[in-house]
């Protein structure tokens, strides 16, 4: 219990610092925004070519756009020592994870959202009939995105060249999460019947943020401390 | 007197150097150990590794009978530890809230009047001067009555009216038991506070004991002894 209100204090804590400075959103939303756009001009993709490629460009989207929200998430600790404060306080190295990965996953949420809305009007596409749907697989896709997020932010908090290394060594852990979350949304966007194959992915993603949010919490006190 | 800090043949590595070499030191309840020593001695290193932001190699150490970094110390390292981006108030109450404070909302707004931001308590800290983000950080240290104080050179770079308060708020800590450890280059302030004291030289522990009058009236004679 203690863990979980100290993970939503720092979530709330990193939230509001992000509400008034705007740092990452700015540069993920525009982010995001400009390559959806940019890709229908570039392409001017048929129906066809968006239902199948439809997935796929949605989540990379947001997993490029998720690299400029976690780059910030712990270097936001570093001025000022807050990082050595926070860790010296009651809180726990796993609700501190946790509150970072939660905070992520709001942010990249909202961003998923106004990249549907984007790729709705670009691409013509109406993902409004499963929208609840949609919704359960970009929650669970992006939770999976950004626990990961969190841990190795973590890990490259203190490096020089951060802004490469944490997408370079997040991208490749992160395919089997993709290949599911993207052939899901494929299947949600054409409307057509779920196979069995279908709830395999749902599986894999749920098996995903499970294994890696446990991994997390176990893992916390090695990856904060030294 | 319980011992509230025990350290046993503490050794610390970074890489092949050995910051800490075999260290053991107690640290009785309620008293408060000036850890002196020139730069590079291995001070902050003992400090960070109380606090639990440092792994060590071998050795034991324990807090009221816990591994280091189980919340039980208010730490001030060389960072203010406050968020630029959050006001004074959001900065104490956020802390509070993670010390488990009850109201944190009342400590905090007691907090800001008792070190004088109490006008400047909706202001970002990023807008605050250097007096003030010290005062703050003061406050953020001592807000949640730590039983446990460790205190990297808290003297260092403050203003006449900081370490008037420092002291005073160390004094307050220590009349209602918390055990301070306290690193610090400025011998005059610490030993006036401190009760022990332990003098660390390229890793080793030199020298630990009770702070005599002769301390107090010659500053450097520890490190003329042992030197």
């Amino acid at each position: 219990m203690r863990t979980v209100k100290h993970a939503l204090l720092i979530a709330r804590k990193d939230l509001a610092v992000e509400l008034r400075t705007k740092e990452s959103l700015n540069a993920a939303g525009a982010f995001a925004i400009v390559i959806l756009v940019l890709f229908s001009f570039a392409f001017d993709p048929g129906p066809e070519e968006v239902r199948e490629i439809g997935g796929g460009l949605l989540w990379l989207v947001f997993l490029f756009a998720g690299a400029l929200v976690f780059n910030r998430s712990f270097a936001r600790e570093l001025p000022n020592d807050c990082l050595d404060t926070l860790l010296a306080s009651p809180l726990s190295a796993g609700s501190l994870l946790v509150g970072k990965a939660f905070a992520n996953f709001v942010m990249l949420l909202a961003i998923d959202l106004v990249s549907l809305v984007v790729f709705g009007i670009f691409f013509n596409v109406n993902w409004t009939r499963h929208v609840w749907e949609l919704g359960v697989v970009f929650a669970l896709g992006t939770w999976g995105i950004s626990i990961l997020g969190a841990v190795f932010g973590a890990l490259t908090v203190d490096l020089r060249l951060r802004e490469l290394m944490l997408p370079v060594i997040i991208y490749p852990l992160l395919i089997p999460l993709l290949i599911a979350a993207i052939e899901l949304t494929k299947l949600l966007l054409s409307n057509g019947p779920p196979s069995p194959s279908d709830f395999l992915w749902a599986k894999m993603l749920i098996v995903f943020d499970v294994v890696f949010t446990a991994l997390a919490l176990a893992l916390a006190d090695t990856i904060l401390v030294n | 007197m319980n011992r509230a800090i025990e350290l046993a043949g503490v050794w610390k590595f970074y890489g092949d150097y050995a910051a800490l070499r075999d260290v053991s030191l107690q640290v009785a309840e309620g008293s408060c150990c000036a850890l002196l020593g020139r730069n590079g001695a291995g001070k902050t290193t003992l400090l960070r590794i109380l606090a639990g932001l440092s792994s060590f190699e071998r050795g034991r150490i324990q807090i009221f009978g816990a591994a280091p970094g189980q919340g039980h110390a208010g730490f001030l390292g060389h960072g203010i530890g406050v968020y630029e981006d959050l006001s004074a108030r959001e900065n104490l109450r956020f802390f509070a809230r993670l010390a488990d404070v009850a109201e944190p909302e009342r400590i905090a707004k007691e907090w800001l009047e008792r070190v004088g931001l109490a006008t400047a308590s909706d202001m970002l800290v990023r807008q605050f001067s250097r007096g003030m983000r010290q005062r703050l950080a003061l406050a953020r240290t001592f807000l949640h009555a730590p039983k446990v104080l460790l205190l990297d050179e808290p003297f260092t770079s403050l203003d006449d009216r900081a370490i008037a308060m420092l002291s005073e708020l160390l004094i307050e800590s220590r009349n209602r038991g918390a055990t301070i450890v306290l690193s610090t280059h400025q011998l005059r302030e610490a030993l006036a506070i401190a009760s022990h004291v332990a003098l660390i030289e390229n890793g080793r522990l030199r020298h630990s004991g009770v702070r005599t009058q002769e301390m107090l009236d010659d500053p450097g004679l520890l490190y003329r002894l042992h030197s």
